[in-house]
Order: C-alpha cells, then sequence, then structure tokens
C-alpha cells in the first residue's frame, strides 16, 4: 500500500488539484473494448477515488459504469485496477494516486463493461471450497464454547469481503483461470481452523488436488493488495502445511 | 417477459432476507438482490447485536424490553418489543450454530460489551449486553448467513432491481425486476413476497448508509398503496467522520470512549449523568448539535451542519483499540488521516437508521391501515419494515437484533402458511410488467434534466431542514423544496441508452425511490406538533402525549404527493409511558 501523504481536514477545500484519469473503457453495445479514455477533474486530496468516478459519472459521462456500495472499504463493490495495484475505490484517497490516475477492470476476470467485470465464476469457485460450517454433531442448547485462542487462530480470513481484488492480482489466476484463487483457499483457512468445524479434512482434499493451493508460486501480490490487510499468502501456506502434515494445527483449547 | 414462479420471493439479500430464506427449507424460494449478497449493507454494521445472555453479568430479557421501550420514547409496540428482546437470544445462539466468529470471554462463551441505553434492572446504569465480533459485527452476520444460505442451496438472482410489486384480488402476486446485466424485465409469480429492501440514507447529504440505501421497497410498497409507518422518525447517529459521514461506531462509546467540547470538556456528563456518552442516539445527537449551536463545537462557528466536536479514544491504550476497534480506527486513519491513538477524531452526527418504513404485524405480515388489516402473501422485515421495535428512536445494536428475529418470523410464519395451504398464487395482474416498461421507457424518451442536481439538491435540503433538529417554518420549506424535485424528476432524462449494466438507469430509479421516501418522512414531520426520540421539533420541544402517543400512517395519492396522514395506536403493556431521563 502507499504511504500516506500528509494531509488534513482543513486541505479539503483549499488544495484542490486538477486530475487527469484515464480509463478503460469497454462499451458492449458500441462494439468498444477495452479502448482508454482520458476525463479531467477537479477533485481535493481527501476525495476517494471513488468520489473522482462519480464526479466524472455525475457531471461529464453517465455511461461511465462501475460497482460501488458502501463507499468505506467493507461491502468489497469496487475492486478494480487503480494505477496497476487493485483496490478499492473508496478506500484510496487522491492524495496518494497523484495527479495522472489510470483506471481499468482488475485483470482475470470477464469484463462486462467498463470496470465492471463478472464476479459468478469467482463466487463458484468460493462455493466450491463448502464455505460454511460443518458440524452435524447436535448444537448445545447455548453457545458451543471456543476459547480466545481458539476464536484467534481463524480470524485472519474471517476479515473477507469477497472483493476480488487478490484473486485478480494472481498471476496464477491469470495463467489458469480453473484454479480456485487466494479468495477460495482464505475462507477455507475460515473453516479449516475453526476448532468448532469438522470439515477440515473434506475441504484439503479439494485443495490439495490439482487446482487446489500448489498453484500457489507464493508471489504475494495477493497479500500485497488486500484491502483488508490479510496476509493471503501465509494463509495458503497454513493450508499447504495441513495438507502436507495431514490435519490442521487447531489449538485445543 | 421473462416469467418465473416460486413459492417464496425475497426481495434483498442482507441480515434479514437471509434470515427468512434459511426458514424455508421445504419451499422453492428464490432472493433477488440489486448487489452480490455479500454486498448488502448489514455488512456495514458495527458494534453488536444485543441479547441479554447473562455471559458477563446479570442480565434478563425483561430489562432489554424496558430498554428498548424507554430508548424509543415510548412509541414502541409492546408486544413487538418482548418478542424482540426474548427471541433475541436464541436467535443468537442460532448464529453461533451457523458459525458466527463471536469474540469470546475467557471461559469460552460468546463476549458482551455495553452499548447506548442498554441498563441493568430498568435504568440503574450499563450492562454488557452486546454480542460482538470486533467492530464488524455485522460483515460476520452477512458472511455467515450467505454462507449458511450457499449450504442450503438458496437461489439468488443478483443484480435484479426490484421495480413494482403485484397485488391482485386484493393480495400479493409477486413481484417485478429488472436484470441489471441485460436490461430484461422479470415476473417473479409468488405465493408470498418478502421485502427485506433496507433503508434510504442516501436522503440525506451526510449519511453512514451506501449508495444503494435507497429506500427502494418502501417506495415500490408506498406506490402501491400501502401506508409508510412513522418515516418522521430518523436516526441521526451522533460519531460519523466529519463531512464523509461513515459511521464510528457507538462500541467506541462503549468501550469508553469521550465526547469533547471546544474546551476539551466531557459535555455528555453535564447532559445525561448516569449514561453520559452511553445515553441513547437521538439525545447524544441533540446534544453535539446544541453544544456546536452555543458556540462549543471545534472550529466555535455554531453551524450545526459543518462544525464538529471529538471522539476521544487516546486513553483506551493502543492495546485495547488495536483489539476491540480495529476497523472504525482504520476509517479514522484512511479518511481524516488521523491516528486515532494519538489524536482525537472529528465527528459529526450522521443520517443513520429509519425507525419507521413498511407497517406489519408481529409475524413480519404487512399491515395496510389503522384497524391492521393485513394484505395476504406480502411481508416485510428488517429496516424497510416497521413492526415497531424502534419507536421514535433506536437503541444501538437493536438492528441487528430486529433482523434476525423478524426476518426469521416472518420465515417460519410463511413456512406455517405453506405446509396448511393458507397461501396460494394470486393470479396475476394483467399485463403485470407494463408500469415497469412505461416508466423505464420514459426516462430515455424524456427531454429534462439529469438526475444529479436534483439529488443533490435534496440532500442538502433534507440535511438542513429535516434533521436532527426541526421547525415548522423549515419543514414546510422542506416540503415545497421537495415537491418542487417531484416536478423535475417526471421529466429527468437518462442520458445512457444501453440495456447492459445501465448504472445511469439504475442511479434515476433509485432517486425516485428516495424522493418518494423523503415526501412521506418530511409530511409526518410537519404534522407530528411535538418532539419524541429522534424527531425533535424546536417549536414544540415537549412530548405530547395526549396528542400524538400514536403511530403515522402516510399514504400516497395516485398522483404524487402524500394524500392523507392517519393514524394508529401504540400497543403498550408492560410500562406506562413516563418521562424519558438517563
Amino acid at each position: 500500500m502507499a504511504t500516506a501523504t500528509r494531509v488534513t481536514e482543513a486541505d479539503r477545500d483549499t488544495q484542490t488539484v486538477t486530475l487527469t484519469v484515464r480509463i478503460k473503457r469497454t462499451q458492449p453495445d458500441e462494439g468498444i473494448v477495452g479502448k482508454w479514455q482520458e476525463f479531467r477533474v477537479e477533485a481535493s486530496p481527501l476525495d476517494r477515488f471513488l468520489d473522482v468516478l462519480n464526479k466524472i459519472k455525475w457531471t461529464q459521462d453517465g455511461t461511465l459504469t462501475y460497482r460501488r456500495s458502501c463507499a468505506h472499504g467493507v461491502c468489497g463493490s469496487d475492486a478494480m485496477r487503480i494505477n496497476g495495484h487493485n483496490r478499492l475505490a473508496c478506500k484510496i484517497l487522491v492524495a496518494d494516486l497523484g495527479t495522472k490516475i489510470s483506471a481499468e477492470p482488475m485483470l482475470g476476470y470477464p469484463v462486462i463493461r467498463d470496470l465492471v467485470v463478472d464476479m459468478d465464476p469467482f463466487f463458484a469457485k468460493y462455493e466450491k471450497i463448502k464455505p460454511y460450517l460443518i458440524n452435524d454433531e447436535p448444537p448445545p442448547a447455548t453457545e458451543r464454547l471456543q476459547s480466545p485462542a481458539q476464536r484467534e487462530r481463524y480470524d485472519q480470513g474471517t476479515k473477507c469481503i469477497l472483493c476480488g481484488a487478490c484473486t485478480g492480482s494472481c498471476p496464477s489466476v491469470w495463467a489458469n483461470r480453473e484454479w480456485v484463487g487466494p479468495h477460495s483457499i482464505v475462507n477455507a483457512h475460515r473453516f479449516i481452523f475453526d476448532s468448532r468445524d469438522r470439515g477440515a479434512s473434506e475441504r484439503l482434499q479439494i485443495l490439495a488436488d490439482r487446482t487446489g493451493v500448489w498453484r500457489c508460486r507464493t508471489i504475494f501480490n495477493c497479500a500485497e493488495v488486500c484491502p483488508r490487510g490479510i496476509p493471503v499468502t501465509e494463509l495458503i501456506e497454513d493450508v499447504k502445511r495441513a495438507i502436507v502434515y495431514g490435519s490442521p494445527d487447531v489449538p485445543t483449547d | 417477459m421473462a416469467y418465473h414462479k416460486f413459492d417464496v420471493v425475497i426481495v434483498g439479500s442482507g441480515g434479514a432476507g437471509l434470515m427468512a430464506a434459511m426458514q424455508l427449507p421445504n419451499a422453492s424460494i428464490a432472493v433477488i438482490s440489486k448487489v452480490y449478497p455479500t454486498r448488502s449493507h448489514t455488512g456495514a454494521a458495527q458494534g453488536g447485536v444485543a441479547a441479554a445472555l447473562g455471559n458477563q453479568e446479570e442480565d434478563h430479557w425483561q430489562w432489554h424490553m424496558y430498554d428498548t421501550v424507554k430508548g424509543g420514547d415510548y412509541l414502541v409496540d409492546q408486544d413487538a418489543a418482548e418478542v424482540l428482546a426474548q427471541e433475541a437470544i436464541d436467535a443468537v445462539y442460532e448464529l453461533e450454530h451457523w458459525g458466527l466468529p463471536f469474540n469470546r470471554t475467557d471461559d469460552g462463551r460468546i463476549d458482551q460489551r455495553r452499548f447506548g441505553g442498554h441498563t441493568r434492572n430498568f435504568g440503574e446504569g450499563p450492562v454488557r449486553r452486546s454480542c460482538y465480533a470486533a467492530d464488524r459485527t455485522g460483515h460476520m452476520i452477512l458472511q455467515t448467513m450467505y454462507q449458511t444460505a450457499i449450504k442450503n442451496q438458496v437461489r439468488f438472482f443478483n443484480e435484479f432491481f426490484l421495480t413494482d410489486l403485484l397485488i391482485s384480488d386484493g393480495r400479493c402476486a409477486g413481484v417485478v425486476a429488472y436484470s441489471i446485466r441485460d436490461g430484461e424485465v422479470h415476473t417473479f409469480h409468488a405465493k408470498a413476497v418478502v421485502f427485506a429492501t433496507g433503508g434510504y440514507g442516501r436522503a440525506w447529504s451526510i449519511t453512514s448508509n451506501a449508495l444503494a440505501c435507497t429506500g427502494d421497497g418502501m417506495a415500490v410498497a408506498y406506490r402501491r398503496g400501502i401506508p409508510l409507518e412513522d418515516m418522521e422518525f430518523y436516526q441521526f447517529h451522533p460519531t460519523g467522520i466529519y463531512r464523509v459521514g461513515v459511521l464510528l461506531s457507538e462500541a467506541a462509546r462503549g468501550e469508553g470512549a469521550y465526547l469533547l467540547n471546544n474546551e476539551g470538556e466531557r459535555f455528555m456528563q453535564r447532559y445525561t449523568p448516569t449514561l453520559a456518552e452511553l445515553a441513547p442516539r437521538d439525545i447524544v445527537s441533540r446534544c453535539i448539535v446544541t453544544e456546536i449551536r452555543e458556540g462549543r463545537g471545534i472550529a466555535g462557528t455554531g453551524e450545526d451542519t459543518t462544525d464538529y466536536v471529538y471522539l476521544d479514544v487516546r486513553h483506551l491504550g493502543e492495546q485495547k483499540i488495536r483489539e476491540k476497534l480495529p476497523d472504525i480506527t482504520d476509517f479514522a486513519r484512511t479518511y481524516l488521516r488521523i491516528e486515532p491513538i494519538t489524536e482525537p477524531v472529528p465527528i459529526q452526527p450522521t443520517a443513520h437508521y429509519a425507525m419507521g418504513g413498511i407497517p406489519t404485524d408481529l409475524e413480519g405480515q404487512v399491515i395496510v391501515d389503522e384497524n391492521r388489516t393485513p394484505l395476504v402473501g406480502f411481508y416485510a422485515a428488517g429496516e424497510c419494515a416497521c413492526v415497531s421495535v424502534h419507536g421514535a428512536n433506536r437503541l444501538g445494536t437493536n438492528s441487528l437484533v430486529d433482523l434476525i428475529v423478524f426476518g426469521r418470523r416472518a420465515g417460519k410464519h410463511i413456512a406455517k402458511q405453506l405446509a396448511t395451504n393458507d397461501l396460494d398464487f394470486a393470479p396475476l395482474p394483467k399485463d403485470p410488467e407494463s408500469a415497469t416498461r412505461d416508466a423505464i421507457e420514459r426516462l430515455h424518451s424524456n427531454t429534462g434534466e439529469t438526475e444529479g442536481p436534483i439529488r443533490e439538491e435534496m440532500r442538502t435540503v433534507m440535511m438542513k431542514l429535516c434533521g436532527v433538529m426541526r421547525t415548522a417554518a423549515g419543514l414546510k420549506e422542506c416540503q415545497a423544496k421537495i415537491a418542487e424535485l417531484q416536478e423535475r424528476y417526471r421529466n429527468v432524462r437518462v442520458t445512457d441508452p444501453s440495456t447492459t449494466f445501465n448504472t445511469e438507469l439504475m442511479e434515476v430509479l433509485e432517486l425516485g425511490n428516495l424522493l418518494d421516501c423523503a415526501e412521506a418522512t418530511v409530511a409526518g414531520a410537519l404534522a407530528r406538533e411535538e418532539s419524541r426520540g429522534g424527531h425533535f421539533r424546536e417549536d414544540f420541544p415537549d412530548r405530547d402525549d395526549a396528542n400524538f402517543l400514536k403511530h403515522t400512517l402516510a399514504y400516497r395519492d395516485d398522483e404524487g404527493g402524500v394524500k392523507a396522514l392517519r393514524y394508529k395506536p401504540v400497543t403498550i403493556t408492560e410500562f406506562q409511558p413516563k418521562e424519558r431521563k438517563y
């Protein structure tokens, strides 16, 4: 992630800059595929890049197409490639992007229109690793007990918002669209290392096959771009170790 | 025309919708959502979900019920509050059984913390009732429910936008939705429809709400003759990030954070000595505005929509901040470039939550009048609904409780009705998609302005004149402005002709929904000449039980505008209204 440039609230109105924003456009109705278009727009250093996109859409070109919802980095809608890195448009400020900014759809996904990609294959891969608690034992009348240490063991994976930034930055995904991708392994990790779950062996079996964890070449792009700060590659290594040792190391209390 | 037939169609894939879906294992169901389910706004909820588990200290659901009623300034329907407080406990355990990663106590139970307005023994002092997962409880609830929905093989229609509710023979027959991907209009024929479509915070300029929170379900129902209840009760959360509106959870104050004015004073101690910063949200927001108006905002300008006060967590220490409040402190770093470990954070009240909405009974069935007449087959749950458990002001953590308790009740009631054959397909109205097609066609052929200015003017006027504090003169001005914007909206033009992922068309349809919700809100606010909970009238600063201990029902005129305001009595069982003091 870029280091934070020092700007303060007071700069919001006084330090406006003129940005040159290049956007890679795809407009299927007009047969336009991946054509760069340049916009000039005024912005404050404290504006999110999403604010800049909104400004272009609302004042210059209503056809500009991108997904967005929460606008503060928790819903995962607006992952895109900004200045060559996958980021959430709502979680990066103009101050950190400079005055010349490029935006394009994430690599590794079919493009629907402009910055919008088809996430269906991404979610299908997520579903493949059984991303839900597997435990057929009848639950107690109250909660299942879990110690703070057991809870901490799988904490990192629970932060995932399924934005797709990791998977879209992974050269192994670009090379082979069949492989499950870092996001699936992160979410498998979240259950494999949960002391309440009984599905670890099923998931490890899925991840041990040729579209599973071994396609990860520890390039670390995924961890670098994760907007939630999840150490994705470490979690993948954790799962690799569980496969090698035959079971995950979950704290017993 | 694409035609689908399901036993149950659920619109909205947040907590309420998914909770309803999970109760229907034997029915054919479809969940329609304008976003991928994990993008739903439930995921933005931070602080926790209240349930009197008593894991940390003595607690009882009756205390939770009392706090809910008092927090809602006695406009709460007490039979609903009883259900909420009682069933919260089971619902939380159910989520835990589905895998929800709650924080844990040392003995392995669900950890609980303090939250505004939640007290022990009927108001004696704060109690640990909020079950939480760091400051991302809503995220965990949404993820866990979506995961469980995958396990249960729920069928999703993602990126489908609700455009119409179908009613025939006095029964609900289904819905119409627009496929964002390819522009096709779809009819969903169903025995039961559940609206779980969320709130409409985007009607205000400073809001914690997602861009998707545009009151779609409320507006669609309202346009089909269903009243909207208590829309004037809209919650302003006290601690939004200055100018951005993004929420800094009440969990910060639950963990001990201070609110400071420009004299460095913890001013809440002066207003509510027992609970101080943990007073309910309506009160804290009003106190902030009062401080600002009296010149004690940090900038000292006296201007309540542009000045701010501080939220201070520094004394909590780095470790506690990192463990308990990681996300919200990250928001301050990202959006204000402030390090909360060493600096106080500028905050201002932010439009947050609709206490009102589509009126329902305890089973989630939509009711259409003051006699509680149900519209058979039509249900609503969550923020878009008004049952009413929040009355005039919702307590923190009670929104997630509302979703899981009443989403579940709606689902269970439908399951029961289906099992006994008490629900059947109503015939579809003739040409069910015509209203949708006409509306879209008109937007493409209109020659007026584009939507941007209309939306921004609406948000500004709502913030200024229908915000934390209101007056008759301001509301009348606001009403006239909204009427003018409605008029301009009739000619609004969509410049993008595409049928592929036309987000401009979506935004214009959403703006229409927001305007309808705003119109009902302002009408209710103007007529309610008293102050209660989240609705504060400077010209009528006291609560007036003799005239206004009743729910507002706003009906729309077929030609547009509010046709009539009618009123429905409040259900009072255990707790007689008394002065609300903390």
